[in-house]
């Protein structure tokens, strides 16, 4: 194992996270895992990680890390305005974090959590088949504990690393502070009034101060039981509307209890937790009506994105770097050859920075040669 | 075997109804039908919850569709024999009753008309079934408490529980296997570690054995707790 991270300030509330704990839910233990998985997923693909690894799930204020050694990392999820000894460094790409390098972050541009990946993954001991962190019981992450000054992290080591991989533009989420979420009804819709179904997908919705990774309690028309909101106790799924007597729903997220009493009018999609896990105290929920049919696609989509990142060549998402001389002159080149510049197409667009000025190009491609 | 009722709980979780009443025979049956969808091995379960008449299953809907998984769990499910009964384990949870360990004793006592060694042996002589577990890790849902001694919960709710606390709240009995915060009346408190992440299960006890809890005196609590502790010193330093 190799040190690669000091913590010099922990932040907010920064925990290792992977994607979570199953397989002992049975014994209480909750999931627990990335609030956002789609971010930590394409993070670790963007460093040449397997999808499952552990990284740093970083809340609204970002630590300060000292890199130990020379390593890769990409950060994805939440704009906290990363920076490395001071410059601004892209999201969701792979970047070399320079030993002794400080990375830090700043405003909160977009969104509320960020996730850094780093090449061989944060080597901590797995804990029930996680790496995760579950604070109330101290269990995972390191030493079940979310980070502070003086901790020092490890990594595997990797043979080799492949750099400026980054996730094309168009898939780059953007978070904003209004979010329409897909919810399939049940399984104890059937408790509540027509009226009450109703108000729940006709109002707007705001995130109270009362949000954690447990769940995001809610404020708005309150939603109306036939009867009462209790249950016999049953399991609780990522994402599930729960609405206790009081009538304010609560989206229940990845530090829930496995089990609970409360009836559960509905589920949000798994593709749309990753903007609801994006979220702040303030932002404005919508809920729609779908279908478990529906969702497949949305989740197809996702897993298309995640597919083409860990499958494509790297040279397609990677930056390259050319010297163009023009009038005499030597100009160092740096492009971004997006996947639609495939070998096929013979025509295409180079998108390309001269001397730190961003540049568009039409080009004829007459040879293929990206190594 | 009940009829079961399959509904979606998400895009990636389905919750199996087997009943709707808090039953000894019901729970068998979801204990034997969460066994027999353990045993199938279907590549896309994620994991199995059951509660007391109901099962949540987390699945891959890229693996296996909801109707797939449906018609799989039904057919399963008709092929489940209750009258098979693996004989129950009964676990024994030495505690200690009352003074600092169970600080509402003396509340519990009084709301029912009882003395505090009369409540002590009602809670004690009962065996308490394990119907299910969860919401917080190791914390189990006992049923079978005597009537003689239920008791509301605490009008505000404690911040900090310490772990091994035994409590009554309406008509449960239960045991905080962690420190966390909670509303129930402490009775009393069990030096046995109810859940250890080290170890794989991570705890004593499991959906379908019967707890018993048997009276301790504060010198054994101790005793029993530091045994614990050298235990554990002795394994983090091997």
């Amino acid at each position: 194992m190799n040190k690669f991270i000091e913590v010099i300030a922990g932040g907010l509330f920064t925990t290792i996270q992977d994607l979570g704990r199953y397989g002992y839910q049975r014994y209480g233990v909750p999931v627990s895992g990335a609030m956002d998985l789609f971010s930590l997923r394409i993070a670790n693909l963007l460093v040449g990680n397997e999808q499952y690894q552990a990284g740093l799930e970083i809340t609204l204020v970002g630590p300060d890390l000292k890199f130990v050694n020379d390593n890769l990392i990409a950060i994805t999820g939440g704009n906290l305005s990363p920076a490395l000894d001071g410059e601004p460094i892209p999201m969701w790409e792979a970047t070399v974090a320079q030993q002794g390098s400080i990375l830090t972050f700043g405003d909160i541009k977009d969104g509320a959590r960020a996730y850094l990946s780093v090449a061989g993954g944060i080597n901590v001991e797995p804990i029930l088949g996680s790496r995760s962190t579950y604070t109330r019981a101290k269990i995972g992450g390191f030493h079940g504990r979310q980070l502070s000054t003086g901790d020092v992290l490890s990594n595997s080591p990797v043979p080799s690393r492949i750099e400026g991989r980054y996730l094309p533009q168009k898939f780059v989420p953007q978070y904003g502070h209004s979010h329409k979420l897909d919810v399939i009804l049940g399984p104890q819709d059937n408790a509540f009034t027509e009226k009450g179904i109703n108000t729940l997908f006709k109002s707007e919705y705001e995130i109270t101060t009362q949000s954690d990774r447990i769940g995001y309690r809610l404020t708005g028309p309150k939603v109306q039981h036939k009867r009462g909101a209790d249950i016999i106790s049953d399991g609780i799924p990522f994402g599930a509307i729960q609405v206790t007597g009081d009538g304010l729903p609560i989206i229940l997220m990845s530090d829930r209890g496995t089990t609970g009493g409360y009836t559960k009018i509905g589920t949000v999609i798994s593709s749309d937790i990753a903007a609801l896990a994006q979220a702040a105290p303030g932002d404005i929920i919508q809920f729609r009506k779908t279908t478990v049919n529906r969702s497949l696609g949305k989740l197809m989509k996702e897993a298309d994105i995640i597919k083409r990142v860990a499958q494509l060549a790297p040279s397609f998402f990677s930056k390259q770097h050319f010297t163009v001389s023009l009038d005499n002159e030597n100009y160092a080149v740096e492009t971004r050859l997006s996947p639609e510049a495939a070998p096929s197409s013979k025509r295409t667009t180079i998108h390309a920075k001269v001397n730190g000025h961003s540049f568009s190009f039409n080009v004829k491609v007459e040879e293929q040669n990206f190594t | 075997m009940p009829r079961l009722t399959i509904a979606p709980a998400g895009d990636r979780a389905l919750a199996i109804k087997v009943g709707d009443t808090i039953s000894p025979e019901i729970n068998l049956t979801v204990r034997n039908l969460a066994i027999a969808l353990e045993k199938q091995q279907i590549p896309a379960v994620l994991d199995i919850v059951p509660a007391y008449c109901s099962i949540l299953i987390n699945y891959d809907p890229l693996i296996s569709s909801l109707n797939d998984l449906t018609i799989k769990i039904k057919e399963l499910g008709k092929a489940i024999n209750d009258s098979v009964v693996e004989s129950p384990r009964t676990i024994e949870i030495p505690t200690v009753y009352g003074g600092n360990y169970g600080p509402e004793l003396s509340y519990v006592a009084q709301f029912n008309g009882l003395t505090e060694l009369e409540v002590i042996d009602i809670h004690s002589s009962n065996d308490y079934l394990v119907y299910a577990m969860g919401f917080t890790p190791g914390f189990t849902y006992l049923g079978g408490l005597s009537d003689r001694i239920v008791t509301p919960r605490l009008q505000t709710p404690r911040t900090e529980i310490p772990a091994g606390s035994v409590g009554i709240a309406e008509q449960q009995t239960g045991i905080y296997p962690i420190e966390s915060p909670g509303g129930w009346q402490l009775i009393g408190r069990t030096p046995v570690k109810l859940f250890d992440p080290t170890k794989n299960p991570p705890v004593i006890v499991e959906p379908g054995d019967y707890i018993r809890f048997t009276p301790i005196s504060s010198e054994e609590y101790e005793r029993i707790a530091s045994e614990n502790n050298q235990l554990e010193f002795e394994q983090t330093n091997q």
